[in-house]
């Protein structure tokens, strides 16, 4: 089972996607922006970073790199794609993901251990949780609120694509507390908080058993890992 | 050599934070004339050439696809100036 992570100039959580995908069971791929080559892989995660320096909007850039064209390809072809931070707003950026972002509420840069409840575990990241499961993940973003307009909050409310929404904080104004988002199909799912940093013991967030202990991100990797062993 | 400007704005219905931030500033500056602020973007493109009907298409596509985002932002304008 091969997963690629896509490195765009600025891309700066790629290597540890690529060891998320290590610890779930896969072999990390690594893909460059600028090829028109996805090397075979079976499933994609376009990472956190600041690609072209968030320039113009954050991830509109790199959202029409040359790789782009394949991602959006394969991710209509039903390949399972994850946007994490960065990636989730490239991939709203590419509309393989309803809604866009701006820049934080309180235009401060946030970073936090964040809560939130998992909507929809049906996805293809997302089917290793339990619904309503509560996970802690780390969150760092300016550009992290998420805004669409009234109708199509109300699809996609309406249709379970809300798969994400923060607890206790809501760390940069998000509507609906929205912290992450599928299409329709449910192979394609971004998030602003960062999953690949909550996979390994002794670097994760801190959890009453002990500090650094939380893995709370892993399933994501092991749900791609088993919506493609499923297929 | 003629430019071609382009003029964004945030949604009117979205909140403008950096607006926002500005409109804060004033207050506290005393200047209670104004009630709001909000910030968009100005694109000013350089043409080699002549400015015709073909590339003024070509900049009202690329200012909707690329320069904005139409889910936060409108096109307000493009111009030129010769």
């Amino acid at each position: 089972m091969k997963i690629g992570v896509i490195t765009f100039p600025g891309s700066l959580d790629d290597r540890d996607a690529q060891r998320a995908v290590r610890l779930a069971g896969a072999t990390p791929v690594a893909l460059w922006h600028g090829d028109h080559d996805l090397q075979g892989v079976d499933a994609i995660v376009l990472p956190g970073g600041f690609s072209y320096g968030d320039y113009l909007r954050a991830g509109a850039i790199a959202s029409h790199s040359p790789i782009m064209a394949e991602v959006i390809d394969a991710a209509s072809k039903g390949m399972p794609v994850l946007g994490i931070c960065n990636g989730f707003q490239m991939l709203a950026e590419a509309r393989l993901l309803p809604g866009a972002h701006t820049r934080n509420g309180h235009q401060q840069f946030i970073c936090r251990d964040q809560k939130m409840r998992v909507e929809n575990a049906s996805t293809d990241w997302t089917n290793g949780y339990a619904e309503g499961q509560e996970i802690v993940i780390p969150l760092k973003n300016a550009d992290g609120r998420f805004v669409a307009d009234a109708e199509t909050i109300t699809r996609i409310e309406g249709n379970g694509q809300v798969v994400f929404r923060y607890l206790d904080v809501n760390p940069n104004a998000s509507i609906n507390d929205i912290a992450g988002v599928a299409n329709e199909r449910g192979n394609v799912v971004g998030l602003m908080p960062h999953p690949e940093h909550a996979t390994e013991l002794g670097f994760g967030p801190d959890t009453a058993d002990a500090m650094r202990s939380g893995t709370d991100g892993l399933a994501f990797f092991t749900s791609a890992i088993a919506a493609l062993t499923r297929v | 050599m003629p430019t071609i400007v382009v003029e964004v704005m945030p949604k009117a219905e979205l909140l403008d934070p950096q607006g926002k931030a500005v409109a804060g500033a004033l207050a506290r500056l005393g200047k209670n004339e104004f009630s709001a602020v909000r910030i968009g973007k100005r694109f000013e493109l350089t043409v080699d050439g002549e400015v015709d009907a073909a590339l003024l298409a070509q900049v009202d596509e690329l200012a909707a696809d690329l320069f904005s985002n139409s889910v936060i932002e409108d096109v307000v304008s493009v111009t030129v100036n010769d």
